[in-house]
């Protein structure tokens, strides 16, 4: 028996959806192991968290709720994780793939002494036991087997392979663990955080994507697409090398090296198809790529493919989906 | 200022990759290899906060003797010297942390440079576990690194989700690069030819005192059901009338 924990993101003192993976995923490891689940919620003035947390049907919700922790730094929420986890024998750590949990997790794993997996995409347990993880590697060309010897292993999960968790009528109790951060020992301060403000939804929350690459031509192109978007209250992505070229801002890339995305829909215009594109969407239900050239890549995998100039097909799509929705 | 910044092997992005038959790992014979693109940045990054601020760049790569194409090809970049640990079979990122804890104390850099990832294993975690057995700070995912005028800081503009942060870490310091951090310079012909004369020291993990016990080991590799493609359509109504009716997502 082993128990897991459950690292769940807050943002503004509330659970951050996505987070749900990774507790769906650590409820069922939890219970194909007869071992305890427990979320774990750090922050400062976080009576929501704690609330929202107790929600999902876990044995019981960790609480570090303190004011040195306002703010976050990985160096100060890995030892408040630390300190939190101590009080639990924990085989399992886990949380959903973003850049809080990639920044953070292996920090916290070296506290642990414990073995590290990066967005695992499966968890296998057997005779009790969590016997190994599935990741992917090379661009998701590869899907590997991966054992971790280690009395404890920390692992990120990643988003679109777990659904997440659903409510449950029995609240989990909530137990306080104090920490207190000295802050002047952390070497480390956030000075500012700078939000793309978006009236949006995230990328990883969307059920409809549409992105854009370099045969947009530049950010006008990528204003033609937004008018599809709205359509469909849709996320904008993008390819590399729309991002390299400053069109939309960073955290839009779509990719092995951005943001990984299964949406209900995803439409890929201008965007040639590389194997670093594809791993971050090819698990999306229905692909329809626009593309003027008949031989690009992307029309290998795209459910649908329309060979067309953006700059004409895109505003033609737009008003005969208008016409039928 | 000494900035220490680490090479790892990987197989080219653009190469198309095999597995062992006995499922094992990947078929290496007629795979390129190239510098992982992350440390590529990482190097150049090195290289700008040295003509910045005069000092060091030390270039550090572990694997079996094929690596010190990967540390030719930083000095290349003008790296001054590089450490190759010699060590051959699996590592996970945590021993990769302990190897690089040892040369951190025997160097003790002011900065260390790192990619956010190997983009072979996509496993994103040697970085940041090394600056916590250091117990030193981390500014990860970097797009902008400015050291601060007192030397004493590193203020490091990071991507991360919805956004960006601005963090400050006092020296010594982890920053790992993320993919805007800058353009990596190309070698000249010339600084080829001189990086062949550059020093590469040769340590084993033995002289180091680690052992390395990986605690995650791949076990078998299979490639992923491939997604099929479906059909062209026509016309923009032809998509919209399968979109609706088949797809079934207007
Ligand atoms: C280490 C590393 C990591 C990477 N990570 C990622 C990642 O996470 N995500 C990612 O996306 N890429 C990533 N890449 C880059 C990737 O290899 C490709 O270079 C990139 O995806 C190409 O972007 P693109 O399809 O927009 O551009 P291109 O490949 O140049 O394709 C542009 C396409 O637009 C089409 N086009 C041109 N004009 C028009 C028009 N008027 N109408 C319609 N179509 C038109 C062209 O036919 C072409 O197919 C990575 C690369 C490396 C080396
Ligand atoms: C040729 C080869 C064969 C392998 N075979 C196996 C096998 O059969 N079974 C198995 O379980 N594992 C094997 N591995 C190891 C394993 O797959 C990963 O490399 C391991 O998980 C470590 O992850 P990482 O630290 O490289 O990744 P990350 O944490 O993503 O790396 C982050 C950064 O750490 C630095 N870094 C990482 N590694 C090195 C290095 N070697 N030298 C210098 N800097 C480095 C780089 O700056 C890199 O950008 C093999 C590795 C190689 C290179």
């Amino acid at each position: 028996m082993s128990n897991v924990v459950i690292l769940c993101e807050l943002k503004n003192g509330e659970l951050v959806k996505q987070s749900l993976s990774a507790v769906k995923a650590g409820i069922d490891a939890a219970k194909a192991t007869s071992g305890k689940s427990f979320l774990l919620v750090i922050g400062s003035g976080i009576d929501k968290a704690k609330e929202a947390a107790a929600r999902f049907g876990a044995d019981g919700v960790i609480a570090v709720d303190d004011a040195s922790l306002a703010g976050y730094t990985a160096e100060a929420y890995a030892s408040a994780a630390f300190e939190a986890i101590k009080t639990q024998s924990a085989g399992l750590v886990l949380a959903t793939t973003s850049a809080f949990s990639k920044d953070l997790l292996p920090r916290l794993a070296v506290k642990l002494k414990a073995g590290m997996v990066s967005d695992i995409l499966s968890i296998r347990t057997d005779g009790g036991k969590v016997s190994g993880f599935t990741r992917a590697m090379w661009a998701g060309s590869m899907i590997a087997d991966v054992e971790a010897s280690s009395e404890v292993v920390v692992a990120t999960v990643r988003g679109t392979a777990f659904a997440h968790a659903e409510p449950v009528a029995a609240a989990s109790p909530v137990t306080p663990v104090s920490v207190k951060i000295d802050q002047s020992t952390l070497r480390a301060k956030s000075l500012e955080i700078i939000e793309h403000k978006s009236s949006r939804p995230q990328l990883a929350d969307a059920s409809v994507v549409v992105s854009g690459g370099r045969g947009l031509k530049g950010p006008e192109g990528f204003k033609t697409i937004e008018q599809l978007a709205d359509l469909f209250g849709a996320a904008i992505g993008a390819s590399r090398a729309a991002v390299d070229a400053g069109w939309v801002p960073n955290d839009l890339q779509v990719g092995q090296t951005g943001k990984i995305v299964a949406p209900n829909l995803y439409i890929a215009v201008g965007i040639s198809g590389a194997i670093q594109h594809l791993a971050g969407m090819k698990d999306s239900k229905t692909i329809v790529a626009i593309n003027k050239d008949p031989d690009a890549p992307i029309f290998q995998i795209a459910d649908y493919g329309l060979v067309a100039d953006f700059a004409k097909a895109v505003p033609e799509l737009v008003d005969e989906i208008k016409k039928v929705k | 200022m000494k900035i220490l910044v680490t090479v790892k092997r990987v197989s080219d992005p653009e190469a198309k990759l095999k597995i062992k038959p006995d499922g094992s790992w990947i078929q290496t014979e007629g795979v390129k290899f190239v510098v992982n693109p992350f440390d590529e940045i990482a190097v150049e990054e090195a290289l700008r906060i040295k003509e910045k601020q005069t000092g060091e760049v030390v270039v550090v790569s572990i694997g079996d003797k094929v690596v010190t194409e990967q540390i030719r090809a930083a000095l290349a970049m003008g790296g001054d010297r590089g450490i190759f640990v010699n060590y051959t079979g699996a590592y996970d990122s945590y021993d990769i942390a302990n190897i690089l804890q040892k040369i951190v104390e025997q160097e003790k850099p002011d900065v260390i440079v790192l990619g956010k990832q190997a983009v072979d294993d996509d496993m994103g975690a040697a970085g940041f576990m090394l600056a916590e057995l250091l117990g030193y700070p981390q500014a990860a995912f970097a797009s902008k690194v400015e050291i601060t005028d007192d030397k004493k800081k590193a203020r490091v503009t990071r991507e991360i989700d919805g956004g960006l942060e601005v963090k400050e870490v006092e020296l010594p310091c982890i920053i790992t690069a993320d993919l805007r951090l800058n353009t990596p310079r190309y070698a000249s012909l010339p600084n080829i030819m001189k990086a062949k004369q550059k020093p590469i020291k040769e340590v084993t993990v033995d002289a180091l005192g680690v052992a390395v016990k990986p605690r995650v080991t791949v076990k078998k590799l299979t490639e992923p059901p491939k997604r099929k493609g479906g059909v062209k359509v026509e016309s923009v109504q032809d998509l919209v009338t399968k979109l609706k009716n088949e797809a079934k997502v207007i």
